[in-house]
Parts: structure tokens; sequence; C-alpha cells
């Protein structure tokens, strides 16, 4: 097992090398550190000088790959590639374009917020989807699964920004339930967190239940499931004792992966109900054109992306006892 | 090119929506010569809910292509003048058909079908004095007297006006389907009804009227009684909305002052060619990556893997926001190079079309690859290989009709994705060119108008009608489609 997660590591490093490559190619050679410091300083009338100096206060003013100014190893060290994209690997990301703050801060700051709204969605969603496909699965073949299923098909064509803003209408500003968006830190915040939660689920309704119901119904007419009910399993037991253990591993390919996502938390659903968490930061970064912010974020992604990865496959080895990783 | 005083202007995703256009038209006629492949298409429309909706997506598609033939118009040539000029407005074939709808411009807000502004203004009196009140519109209702005592029975009058042109444009379109199912069995109807009916125009009217029973009671193979209630209703709502829009504003005006219905029409187009000319782009990638991998494994494989792993790593609506705001930097960087607003707009539609592409091909590349493996171990294969026919021959004669099922899954499947995507993406403002109409935008706009006492609601119901009946019809024809190819659910 430690063996394998050590070389699955090895490989991860080949592909966030990729990964930084393309952010490096983006951010650096399409658009050029004076492309950005024009961006930021806005103004039509700027000097050769204050783009000099804006470069130079955040160290964008070195060369791309090789500073030959320099002898021995400040040659490669003392370049934007270096200071600004290995350094990503060691997880420090230096300080924003804008306002010069520590992205690493920033961060440690905002994740609790995203984690807040992003785990209690996820896992409630998670138990929704099931339990309605489960139903849907039970009631098969009978009017009240046709009409569920176009029910699903309705829920899944309507955009997500009509149930938030439906959402934030009728519970906010008509029935006065919940307030509007914000967030406060600590115990208080569940008041912010209930409707974006909800809606969060509803809209994830449609799509996560049709998705269960098709794993559910291709294990459903398995020879194991016909045994259990020779022999008098009750269907109930049939269903969530047999069919749900051995949807796990279907079920699982599509889960852990996201699992360790949740800490970058949802881009729309912050900025809507302005939850000062890594979504709306990315957003904010993204509107200001703060690219090492944006830089920070794609890497970050990529690296729990990688984690959910290996996690998926170990979470394998919990729920089937054939699956070995070597 | 001029003719008709106009010229003729053809944007990037115009030119690529034509050509997409041309590729279905050539599908067809493939799928038409093709028997095995006719009858599983057939498999598709004989379900209720696929042809419904196919209908509804046709109607959807028309009203796209028509928007996208773009022309300038040509102005009054004065006396003195010799040469032509051409309005700097681009204008497409769809504005023209809905007629002075464009035109209908008010100041700033108003509610569906209402005469009256939203908001007050300060109007001058007769007397010469000024008052603070709901000022009458310039379009909207123009054509009501003072006290509006008659706009119930003008909508009246103009609601049956509609039924009685939608009854004629739908009974003609039913006699003729009748008509050509008529001739076609023309044969076996003859000579059962020939004994009964000797004469010509008796046999035509009793074998046209038998076809029409037929139809209507729906024991035709293709359930065409379903197709045409639902090109009825179709057909209904259009005239219904036609005959309306001359005199009011059916979904109200927006903030300043554009028709909130001729908005939501123009965004179909948005829609259609973020959802079409994206699967453009990506088919090319996914398909040639994921038949190489499988094809042809070792060092090949594992490149083509490791660049969809690396692309698939980093969290989609980042990629794309990135790319996206490295390509407008470089849009603005480069005025030069699109002189007018409108190809600016339609470049950056285009740029996210060709990202959302290059972000999308990952799904489908995977499940050819999986595929792919599996038929190369086959023994028909197998067999082309030791009889050494090209590489190339193999792929085009047994993998790619081997797959095509599952690309055309994924396109359609793809498809209502990527309108809701649009939405999104343009409302995180990393979408299309804030000045194109799209439901994105609408939506976007909405957030604001939401929280406005007394409640501007029209822009958002608008979007939503539109935007939803154009992907639930895209959803069900997929499940129809998917059903017809692969009734065992593999993909």
């Amino acid at each position: 097992m430690f063996n394998y997660i050590l070389r699955r590591l090895a490989y991860a490093l080949p592909i966030l090398l990729g990964v930084n490559f393309i952010t490096f190619a983006l951010f650096f050679m399409v658009i050029t550190p004076d492309d950005m410091a024009r961006l930021h300083l806005g103004d039509k009338h700027i000097t050769q000088e204050q783009t000099k100096q804006w470069k130079h206060e955040r160290g964008y003013d070195r060369p791309l790959f090789i500073n030959s100014a320099h002898q021995d190893i400040e040659v490669i060290k003392d370049t934007i590639f270096y200071q600004k994209s290995v350094r990503l690997f060691f997880l420090d990301f230096g300080t924003s374009d804008a306002d010069r703050r520590d992205i690493n801060y920033d961060i440690s700051q905002r994740v609790w917020p995203s984690i807040a709204i992003a785990v209690p969605t996820f896992v409630v969603g998670l138990l929704v989807n099931i339990t309605m496909a489960m139903l849907l699965v039970f009631f098969r073949g009978t009017q009240l699964d046709t009409m569920a299923v176009v029910m699903t098909v309705i829920l899944m064509s309507i955009s997500s920004l009509f149930y938030i803003i439906a959402g934030q209408f009728l519970m906010s500003k008509l029935w006065h339930l919940t307030p509007i968006s914000g967030y406060e830190l600590g115990f208080d915040a569940w008041r912010f967190l209930i409707l974006p939660v909800v809606i969060g689920v509803i809209s994830g309704m449609g799509a996560g239940t049709r998705w269960y119901r098709s794993i559910f119904f291709e294990e459903i007419n398995r020879d194991y499931v016909r045994t259990a009910r020779a022999k008098g399993v009750p269907e109930l037991k049939v269903l969530f004792r047999h069919v749900l253990r051995n949807a796990m591993v279907p079920i699982l390919t599509g889960v852990v992966v996201v699992i360790p996502a949740l800490f970058m938390g949802s881009l729309i659903m912050e900025t809507f109900f302005a939850i000062p968490g890594l979504g709306s930061y990315t957003i904010e970064a993204i509107q200001s054109y703060d690219f090492a912010i944006v830089r920070s974020m794609v890497f970050l992604g990529s690296v729990l992306y990688i984690i959910g990865l290996v996690l998926t496959d170990i979470s394998y080895t919990w729920v089937d006892p054939r699956v070995r990783l070597s | 090119m001029e003719f008709f005083d106009i010229k003729l202007v053809i944007l990037w995703t115009d030119g690529l929506l034509f050509l997409l256009t041309l590729l279905a038209l050539f599908a067809i006629i493939y799928i038409y010569r093709n028997p095995y492949l006719r009858c599983t298409w057939r498999e598709v429309f004989r379900s209720k809910i696929g042809i419904s909706a196919f209908v509804v997506l046709m109607a959807y598609i028309t009203t796209g292509l028509l928007d996208s033939f773009h022309f300038r118009m040509a102005l009054e040539t004065t006396a003195n003048q010799t040469e032509k000029h051409y309005s700097g407005e681009v204008t497409s074939l769809l504005d023209i058909i809905l007629g002075s709808l464009y035109q209908h411009q008010e100041k700033t807000y108003s509610a569906p079908f209402s005469a009256f502004q939203f908001t007050k203004e300060n109007t001058e009196q007769p007397d010469g004095t000024f008052q603070r009140q709901y000022p009458r519109l310039e379009y909207g209702g123009s054509h009501l007297n003072e006290e509006l005592s008659d706009k119930f029975a003008d909508i009246t009058h103009r609601t049956i006006v509609s039924i009685f042109w939608a009854l004629a444009i739908w009974g003609s379109i039913a006699v003729f389907l009748t008509f050509m199912m008529a001739r076609k069995n023309r044969d076996r109807l003859e000579s059962e009804l020939k004994p009964r009916f000797g004469k010509k125009l008796g046999l035509l009217v009793s074998s046209m009227a038998h076809t029409w029973r037929k139809i209507w009671t729906g024991s035709t193979d293709i359930p065409w009684n379903i197709a045409l209630i639902t090109t009825g209703i179709l057909i209904l709502s259009i005239s219904w909305f036609a005959q309306m829009a001359e005199g009011y504003h059916i979904f109200g005006t927006d903030k300043v002052g554009n028709d909130v219905f001729y908005l939501a029409i123009k965004s179909i187009r948005t829609g259609l060619i973020v959802g079409t000319v994206t699967t453009l782009i990506m088919l090319p990638l996914a398909i040639i990556l994921g038949i190489m991998a499988g094809y042809f494994r070792g060092w090949i494989d594992d490149v083509i893997q490791y660049l969809y792993t690396t692309l698939n790593s980093i969290p989609g609506v980042l990629l794309i926001a990135a790319a996206m705001l490295v390509l407008n930097v470089w849009i603005d960087n480069h005025p030069e190079q699109f002189p007018t607003a409108v190809e600016r707009a339609d470049i950056r539609l285009m740029s996210l079309c060709i990202i959302l592409g290059l972000t999308s091909w990952i799904g489908l590349c995977r499940l050819l690859r999986g595929e792919t493996l599996k038929l190369r171990e086959l023994g028909y294969v197998q067999a082309a290989q030791v009889f050494g026919v090209s590489h190339v021959q193999i792929i085009k004669r047994h993998f790619l009709p081997n797959l095509m099922h599952i690309v055309l899954i994924t396109v359609v499947l793809d498809f209502s994705f990527l309108v809701l995507a649009e939405a999104v993406l343009s409302y995180l403002g990393i979408g299309v060119d804030p000045t194109t109409a799209s439901w994105g935008n609408m939506i976007n706009a909405a957030r604001l108008e939401m929280a406005r006492e007394p409640v501007v609601w029209w822009s958002l119901i608008a979007a939503f009608v539109f935007m939803f009946g154009l992907v639930l019809a895209a959803n069900l024809f997929s499940d129809a489609v998917r059903r017809a190819f692969d009734p065992r659910g593999i993909s």
C-alpha cells in the first residue's frame, strides 16, 4: 500500500509539471508581464518607469528561463520560471499581483467558509441522490418511476443559476426565512449556509438521481440479486444490502475524486451568496486580472485532483476485497 | 458580393455553423442510403418523446440559422453620390423577419404587455406644469386609446387572428403530410379502396381520408400525430407571439429599453453556436486521439493518456477562465484585427467555443480509447491486419462505423450541457461578450433586477422559458437517441 502511494505520487510529478507548463505558457508567454502591468496600472498614460517599477515590485522583471547575468545556480533560480512556477511545487504561492497580499495566508483564511458550504452540500446531496435512486429502483416499472424519471429530466434542464435566483427570491425576499447572502465566522454561520446548501442539493438532484439509478439498474439484473430474491430476502434488504454494496465501485469512481476538490469551494454558489471562500476568491481574481492568484488556484486544483485519484484507488480496497493495490 | 442592395457579412461563427449544417446534410444522405443506420434512426423517431423533441429542436435550429445570415443594408444614396454606402450595422435575416421589433426601443424598463413605463418621469403637462407620472411607451401599446379601455378587446382580437393563422398554416402542413403519405402507399390503398370508389378524384379523397385516420389514431409506424400536435402547438405560439409583438412588448423591456422577447430570440443563436461549434472543434481531437491511443497502444497511448490526464487535472472552470482571460487580453491588445464591435463579439464567442472544445474532448476520447482497445482484439480486425490492410483502411472500415454510436450519444448529451455552461460562464464574466445577446447575460442582468423594488422579473422568466425549452428538448432527444443506439446502456 505504502509503495503504491509512493509510486502514484511519482506518477503525479510529470502531470503537475505539465499543468505548470500550461499555466506558465498561458500567463507569461501569451500575456507578457508588460501586458499585466498595463492592465493593472489601467491608465493609458503610464510611463516606462511605472511599468518597470510595477514589474520589479512583483518580481516580473526577471528573464523567462535563463538569467545570464548570474553565475552558478542563480542562472536558473533568478528567473520568472523558477520564482513563479517551480515554487508552486512547494505550495509556496507568493503574493498577489493586485495588492501584494500573501496568497498562502489568504487561502488558509478562506478555505474554511468554502469547506463549510461545500462539505454539507456534498454529503446531503449524496445521501438524497442515492436514496432517491434506490426508491426509483424499488418502484421500477410503475407509474411513479416513469413520472420521477420525467421529473429528473426536467430538473436537469434547468440552469443552476435559476435555482439560485429563484431560491434567494422565494426563501429570503418573499418569505424572510434566511438571509439573502453574507457570512459570519464561527458557529452562527449556519443561518447563512442553509439556503446555499439546500439550493446546491436541489440543483444537483436531477442529474445525480438519474446517474445512480442507471448504476443500480445495471446491478439489479445480476445473478446474485436473483439468488437473493430466490432465498426470500425482502426487496428492501436486497437493494440496500446487496445492490448498494456491489454498486459501490462505480459510485466511488465518481464520488471520491471530487472530495479533495471540495476545498476549492464552488465558484457560483460563493459569488451569489457572498461567502468569502476560495471560490469567490478565484472569481474576484479573474475579474481583477490577478494572474498570480489564478495561477495558484489552477495549481492547487490539480494537486487536489491528483490526490482525489489516489484516494479513489485506495477506497476501492475498502469496499471490494478483490481489489489489491500493487 | 452584392444583390438586393445588401452586402453579405460572414462572421467566423456563421461560417462554422454553415459548415456544420452542410456536414449534417451529408450525414443525413449517408444515413438515408445505409439501411442499417436508417433502421436505427427510425427507432429514434418511433419514440413519441423523441419525435416531439426533434420538432422543437428543429424550430430552434431554424431560428438560429436564420439569425446567422448576416448582412449590411445599403444606405439611401443621394443624388450627387454615385458610390453605394452600406450601413455600419450588421443585420440578420431573422431581424428582417422579426420586422420592426428590434427598432422598438423604449427608454427603460417596462412590464410585459404594459403601455406605461415602469418608472416615473417628469413630464410636461399641457398647461406647462411638470408632474411626476408613468409616461406612455413609445411603441408598446401605443395604438391603444388614452384610458386603455380597448386593451382587452385588442388582445382578444389579436389572439383570434393568430389562431386563424395558426390553423391555416397547420392545416396545410397536415394536408401536405397526408397527401405525401397517401402517395407513398398509393398501390396498397388503391387496391383496397378501388372497389368502393371508382372515380379518380373520389379515390384520392378517400385514400387521404383513410391515411388521415391512420395518422390521427396513431397507428402509423412513426407517431406522426405526436409530431403534428407538437408542430401545431409551436405554430400557434409563434403566430400568437408574432401578432402580439407588433403592438406590445410581450416580455417587457430591459434596462436600456430593448425588447426582452427580441433578446431572448437572438440568444438562441448564441446557445446553438456554443452547443454545436464546440462539438465541431472537439470531435476531430477526440476521435483521432482516442482511436490512435487504443489502436497503436505503446508510447502513443502513453503520450495521449498523459496529455488528457494533465488537462483533466486542471479544474475545468479555472482552465476555461484562465484561457478566456488570456484571450480577452490578447483581443484587447490587437484591436486592429477586429474593426467592428460585432466582429469583436464574434471572436469572443468563437474563442469561447474553442476553449470549451479544448477542455471537453477528454471524456469522449477516453470512451473511444476503451472501446478501440476492445475492438482491436476482435477476429475480423486481426484478420484484416494479417492480410496487410493499411492502418488507415482498418480504422476507416472497422473502427469508425463501430464507434459512431458512442460519438453520436456523447455529442447529443454534451449539447445541453454546453448550453447550460454558456449561461454560467457568461454569468461569471468569462463567457460571451457583454454585447452579445445570450441567456447568460440576461440572467446576469436579472440578478440585480430581482433585487429591485418592485421586482423586475420578466427578463429572468423570458431567459428561463427559452433556455428551458431548448435544453429540455435536447435532453429528451438525447434520451431517445441513446435508447435507440445503445439499448443496453453501455455508454
